[in-house]
């Protein structure tokens, strides 16, 4: 976590910088089907953040060595514009945005029907255009989108999410000022009916009750988003139902 | 993780490892909660300002750090900064390529970072020597010998013991060495789910017939430091609560054991 500072991240009203309250999200917003080319897209706009992603396959995994004979492996790659933060980032992979690759790919293979496309490959590229804390579970939450949206079979939805500790306080959905200067940061991936983890990552100081409190707030946020994503699906379905009606 | 050279684990010895679990008991006879045995050399590379070979099982690894002066990050001008590298070597397993560092050693690298960075373990203030402008760098560097499963745990270890002895070379600008300042000591327990079973310290097979994987870094108050989910397999929420319990009392043993 970021260095101590002398702002004051929540008020006595339990009020935070950009007005919201503990445990409430900031808006979020899912549009699926935003490019030609690929197979299935989404894009995100969480508080500052956006994001767009691209899935394509399942297609033949390329190199050969990288096959699985039973299933199909996950090619998440997670990627920061350069202009996407205050700083310019030179472009293309950190060591940061490659663990991130990592993690996303494992979450969505779990939620993806990976068994059905032995030998198979499916990618899915996550580009940040615009970043404001919470990167890689508002993209988790697109690429889920993004890959249901290429008509994949998916056991479930992966929603991600996640929770700190500012001043002292757990609070849902990190904003910039708070990941920067909070004491705390647990970004989750969980599937939306089953409630299973399948992205978790820590860093900071909790103490077990704390862990409690946080989680329970991201699976509580988990059914407002994972209802976002659901709606940006059927919004899909229901222009394609019109579309076909109107002929 | 790596598979093994065949990627297969034969059919017989994972039948004889789930059968044992089914008993509460491991392949190789410890329980679920027991690591295997740790063997810590500090100070194995006098040329380094600090080192461990630590050997947990079979699993073989070196730290070394290098202490140099430098520059501060803009963000932190009045911090030291630590850095943490893992190279994979090629002589510890068969399917390990020289080159750049690929997803596995970065993953590795970075979680036994963050344990070591957010338990504030280094105290980084005073490790300034000219506020804004030169601090003190510390380079962490893991190397992987001989690799039988848990390297996270293996690479905690080892940095651990290499950065208790770290000597900061302060002579080199103008005062006097000083024994690297540490505060706590956050201690990586790695666990696997095979089936239902939560398991800590995994060797190799046991890695292969895993679905899921999880560090939690815990420091001596009990606090949670770190934690990382790793493999396409899933947790349930108890099942990380039951994890995380399993990471303090085990933390707490090894801190006793080996860091008294």
């Amino acid at each position: 976590m970021g260095t101590a500072s002398d702002i004051k991240l929540i008020d006595e009203k339990g009020i935070r910088l950009d007005g919201r309250s503990l445990s409430e999200l900031r808006p979020i917003k899912i549009e699926t089907d935003v490019l030609e080319r690929a197979d299935g897209s989404a894009y995100i706009e969480w508080g500052g953040n956006k994001i767009m992603v691209a899935v394509y396959g399942p297609r033949e995994a390329y190199p050969k060595h990288t096959q699985d004979i039973d299933k199909a492996v996950i090619k998440a790659r997670y990627n920061m514009a350069a202009f996407s933060v205050d700083e310019r980032k030179r472009p293309g992979p950190d060591r940061r945005s490659v663990e991130i690759s990592k993690v996303i790919s494992e979450a969505l293979q779990c939620a993806i029907m990976v068994e059905q496309f032995p030998r198979a490959q499916i990618d899915v590229y996550i580009e940040v255009l615009q970043a404001d804390a919470g990167t890689r579970i508002a993209g988790l939450t697109a690429a889920s989108v993004a890959v249901a949206a290429a008509g994949i079979p998916m056991r479930d939805l992966v929603v991600g999410c996640t929770a700190g500790k500012v001043d002292g306080k757990i609070v849902l959905d990190l904003g910039k000022e708070e990941d920067n200067f909070g004491q705390a940061d647990l970004p989750m991936g969980i599937l939306a009916k089953s409630g299973k983890i399948v992205l978790m990552q820590m860093d900071g100081d909790l103490t077990t009750e704390e862990f409690d409190e946080a989680t329970a707030m991201i699976y509580d946020a988990a059914k407002r988003i994972n209802d976002i994503q659901r709606e940006a699906l059927a919004g899909k379905y229901r222009a394609l139902a019109m579309e076909r009606g109107g002929e | 993780m790596p598979r093994d050279e065949a990627g297969i684990l034969s059919e017989i010895k994972r039948d004889y490892i789930l059968n044992k679990l089914k008993e509460g008991k491991r392949g190789d006879g410890r329980l679920t909660t027991e690591f295997r045995e740790i063997n810590i050399q500090q100070n194995y590379v006098p040329r380094a300002a600090g080192s461990a070979v630590v050997k947990l099982g079979k699993t073989k690894v070196i730290a070394g750090v290098k202490i140099e002066s430098g520059e501060p990050f803009p963000d932190t001008p009045n911090l030291g900064v630590l850095t943490t590298n893992v190279e994979l070597l090629p002589m510890a397993f068969p399917t390990f390529e020289a080159g750049p560092p690929n997803e596995n050693s970065i993953e590795i690298a970075r979680v036994v970072d963050r344990g070591i960075r957010e338990s504030k373990m280094i105290d980084l203030e005073n490790l300034v020597i000219e506020a804004g402008k030169k601090v003190w760098i510390v380079f962490v560097d893991i190397n992987i010998l001989d690799y039988d499963g848990n390297l996270i745990d293996a690479c905690t270890l080892a940095v651990l013991s290499a950065l208790k002895s770290a000597i900061v070379p302060g002579s080199k600008e103008g005062g006097k060495d000083f024994l690297l300042p540490i505060r706590n000591l956050p201690v990586s327990v790695t666990m696997v789910k095979i089936g239902d079973n939560i398991i800590c310290d995994p060797d190799l097979e046991e890695e292969q017939l895993s679905s899921a994987r999880i560090t939690v870094s815990t420091t001596e108050d009990g606090h949670l430091r770190a934690m990382q989910k790793g493999d396409s397999g899933f947790f349930t929420i108890e099942e990380v609560r039951k994890a995380i319990k399993m990471s303090s009392d085990i933390g707490k043993q090894i801190r006793e054991k080996y860091f008294q």
